[in-house]
């Protein structure tokens, strides 16, 4: 095939913003996407807002929000472990994204029910992140974008500072293409479970991806062997704890388990090992990932009773269910008698549970207890009794490319003229650690649109 | 009244995992619903399903569809429970099950309404009338189509009666049946809660193609069914028998309506051709299309009638566009035309239920 001005890597959000921001200014594009059409956007297509800095009301989001308060939020799930630099930047720029997003396509709708704690901060993608990825391709198709789905790109041969040319397969056949620019956004490289198992270790084999199984890192594993510069600690992921059940890859939202805070967690020899009552859920879901996976088989059990069981989001499968504790045990292949005993000392532990508040730190805790629950401390008592498996859902992986304000790539110390990444593989350059809701999404349409145009100036100017 | 239980089975699959999900809750009544239940009654399915307008947005923005394993695919799942619930509900449930799914036995019924009125104009004594009442006298139509237009009202009534009992729905309050009527006025369910239309002809593409194609077959039948109505008045209140002039309200009401009713059929035809038919009810595609055609098909036998109407070909043009009418009057409960009153009462269910709600 002809070469194409710019080849952009990668079909989720980040690289449509690119591609779309490069074609309006005049750029001819080329989507390079290894899924096939049906899987088509990476992760994006299981997200489900924008994370939006505003000053007064904006599209669906309420009062304001400012740089500050953004930045401070952020600081605090990272632990500070933030380019400050760089996120400023994401988070300034956020405000008039969302309104280019509108233009391009995307349409939002108010908070979701059960999220009303995010009305002001998220702006919702009606119909999610698959919506949005489907208005893209639509508007950048329009734009003239030309898309190859299947396309798995192999090698970016790199001479000195230049990309000259990009291998990829697809059907079956090695293609090279010279494009002036590229794009990389393509993700990180969650999805090649032997690639995680090298950095975390064998647990990670144990681990369900939560996303696409088409993110295994091979252009960022290609870019970094041939010394580009990179970010990121290379032994972390961000991990949930999830629906046991749930796919091996792609299972996404509908996973999550909202029911720990109103339960008690054992391991598969039926003891306890964390405080489940520590905080609101939404703070400690991220935890919990890592908590499970660090019991033996990287798997937990959750057990709640009769009178807890309305009081999260409906999961996607339904609970086990069983009269007694002993049959509970018996279906979840528990201990039966080591379970029992957990139950009794937990509810023995228990005091006064009048104060009990399901959507505040109630500080209903028990007494005497290793660990302790220090919220939502009630005994289990009341048939039927509830259990789910949990296990740890990979979110996304820290590793990546490290670019600077212009979303440029380096080697050495130089830049590399004609190398540019947006989106999850350089959200590593902005995030150490840690996860902020609507975060991802903000990186990557400010750092796709970033990208395109520079891009996009490059192939113009050459 | 026995629905089929995998339909409802499947149907409580997907509504599951779409509750834990909520991307869609901002396209339509459906999601909004849904999400107040936590378990799903064979009830509360059969209402969900008979909210849905198929407009495909839910399914185009679903990160869940074939080839994921959870292999959702909800406006088929409701489609198939919608269509069920027509078929059990239906007075007598045999005649449901006989035309819902099945082009070829409507296109037979037309073919024999046909027959019937070519045989009453043939065989009645037209007692000398002016008109179209020389070929069949006014009585002798009250007499065919009283009946028939009676008929399909009452068994409509038996099947709203089953399905408000079937979905629990509770006390009937008039003022919800008028927010119904608000939401069924300009189709909003098919505006895809953006108001960028739905996704129907053009795979994941916004259009508001089907709601307009909606709107004219909607309209032009309530034209068409002004006109009638008019001189039905004009005859009994003010003793003006037909024939009636162009200027009249008879023809006025019945030309506009009849040509809506023609382009917004053909236009529904055109756009179920481009439509992926996985995404509606299985086997039901043939009845669909059968009958639009035969609405379309009534209003342009009645618009060629008029044009010819003083020539010799009107008694034949007569006996075919009365034969349709009888014919789509008769098939009424048991086609898709049925689908309007359970939407009216599904939307005044769900009015029913905000109110609830909303304390």
């Amino acid at each position: 095939m002809t070469s194409p001005d710019i080849a952009i890597i990668g079909g989720g959000n980040a690289a449509l913003c690119a591609a779309i921001t490069a074609a309006e200014a005049g750029a001819r594009v080329l989507i390079l996407e290894t899924a096939p059409k049906p899987y088509r956007g990476g992760n994006s297509r299981h997200t489900r807002n924008f994370r939006c800095m505003h000053h007064g009301p904006l599209g669906p989001l309420v009062d304001s929000y400012t740089e500050d308060e953004y930045l401070a939020d952020l600081m605090k799930v990272t632990g500070g472990k933030t380019d400050e630099t760089l996120a400023r930047l994401a988070i300034r720029t956020s405000e008039e994204c969302l309104p280019w997003m509108e233009a391009h396509g995307v349409r939002f709708q108010p908070s979701l029910s059960g999220t009303l704690s995010l009305a002001r901060t998220n702006a919702f993608f009606l119909g999610g992140g698959k919506s949005l990825v489907n208005a893209y391709y639509r508007t950048a198709e329009a734009l003239g974008v030309a898309v190859e789905y299947e396309a798995a790109v192999t090698h970016l041969e790199l001479d000195g500072d230049r990309v000259v040319r990009i291998d990829y397969t697809q059907h079956g056949e090695t293609q090279s293409i010279t494009p002036k620019s590229v794009v990389v956004a393509s993700g990180g490289f969650q999805a090649d479970t032997d690639w995680l198992a090298r950095a975390w270790g064998p647990a990670a084999k144990n681990f369900l991806i939560r996303g696409t199984p088409y993110n295994r890192g091979v252009v960022l594993a290609d870019l970094l062997d041939q010394g580009v510069e990179q970010v990121g600690d290379p032994t972390q992921c961000h991990a949930v704890a999830i629906d046991g059940r749930a796919p091996k890859f792609d299972g996404g939202i509908v996973t999550r388990l909202d029911c720990v805070p109103f339960s008690i967690v054992v391991n598969k020899d039926a003891q306890r090992f964390y405080d489940e009552g520590e905080d609101v859920w939404p703070k400690r879901y991220a935890i919990w990932g890592r908590l499970v996976a660090a019991q033996p088989d990287q798997v937990g059990y959750v057990i709640i009773d009769a009178k807890s069981l309305e009081l999260f989001m409906p999961s996607v499968f339904p609970p086990i269910k069983a009269d007694t504790l002993e049959e509970l045990a018996a279906r979840m292949g528990l201990p039966a008698d080591a379970l029992i005993e957990t139950v009794t000392r937990f509810n023995a532990a228990c005091g006064d549970t009048s104060g009990f508040h399901p959507t505040e730190l109630d500080g209903v805790a028990t007494t005497g207890l290793e660990p302790p629950k220090t919220n939502w401390a009630r005994p289990i008592t009341q048939s039927p009794f509830y259990g789910y498996s949990l296990r740890t859902g990979v979110t996304f992986t820290y590793l990546g490319l490290k670019v600077d304000e212009s979303a440029q790539c380096a080697i050495g110390n130089r830049l590399i003229t004609n190398l540019w990444a947006a989106g999850e593989t350089m959200a590593g350059s902005i995030l150490g650690q840690g996860y902020l809701a609507g975060f991802g999404m903000t990186i990557g349409t400010v750092f796709g649109r970033i990208a395109g145009k520079e891009a996009a100036a490059h192939a113009n100017a050459n | 009244m026995q629905m089929q239980t995998d339909l409802l089975e499947e149907a409580r699959r997907q509504a599951e995992i779409c509750n834990a999900c909520r991307y869609c809750e901002g396209y339509c009544s459906v999601f909004p619903a849904l999400h107040a239940e936590r378990a799903f009654s064979d009830g509360n399915l059969t209402q969900l399903a008979n909210l849905c307008h198929n407009c495909r947005g839910c399914s185009y923005a679903c990160q869940y569809t074939a080839p994921h394993e959870f292999n959702l695919n909800l406006p088929q799942a409701l489609a198939n429970v919608r269509q069920d619930s027509w078929e059990s509900f239906a007075f007598p449930r045999a005649a449901g099950q006989a035309f819902q799914k099945h082009g070829v036995r409507i296109a037979v019924a037309t073919v024999i309404g046909f027959a019937l009125l070519f045989w009453a104009i043939h065989a009645l004594p037209t007692a000398g009338g002016d008109g179209f009442y020389a070929a069949l006298s006014h009585n002798a139509m009250v007499a065919i189509f009283l009946p028939a237009f009676l008929f399909p009202l009452v068994s409509i009534a038996i099947s709203l009666r089953r399905y408000w009992r079937h979905i629990d729905a509770g006390p009937f309050r008039p003022a919800h049946l008028v927010a119904a009527f608000g939401q069924a006025a300009n189709m909003r369910n098919l505006k895809g809660g953006h108001g960028d239309g739905c996704n129907f002809e053009d795979e994941d593409r916004f259009s508001h193609a089907r709601r307009r194609a909606h709107q004219a077959v909607m309209y032009g039948f309530l034209l068409c069914f002004a006109s009638t109505s008019a001189g039905t008045i004009l005859h009994y209140v003010f003793d003006m028998p037909a024939p009636y002039g162009f200027w009249s309200l008879p023809k006025l009401l019945g030309v506009s309506g009849g040509l809506l009713l023609v382009v917004g059929c053909a236009e529904m035809i055109r756009l179920k051709l481009r439509a992926d038919p996985e995404l509606g009810a299985t086997g039901a595609f043939g009845g669909e299309v059968a009958f639009v055609g035969l609405l379309g098909f009534v209003g342009l036998s009645g618009l060629v009638l008029y044009a010819l109407g003083q020539t010799a070909m009107m008694p034949a043009l007569l006996a075919i566009h009365l034969g349709a009418v009888l014919a789509f009057f008769l098939l009424t409960p048991f086609t898709k035309m049925a689908h309007g009153f359970y939407r009216l009462a599904a939307l005044t269910a769900e009015a029913g239920r905000k109110a609830r709600v909303a304390g």
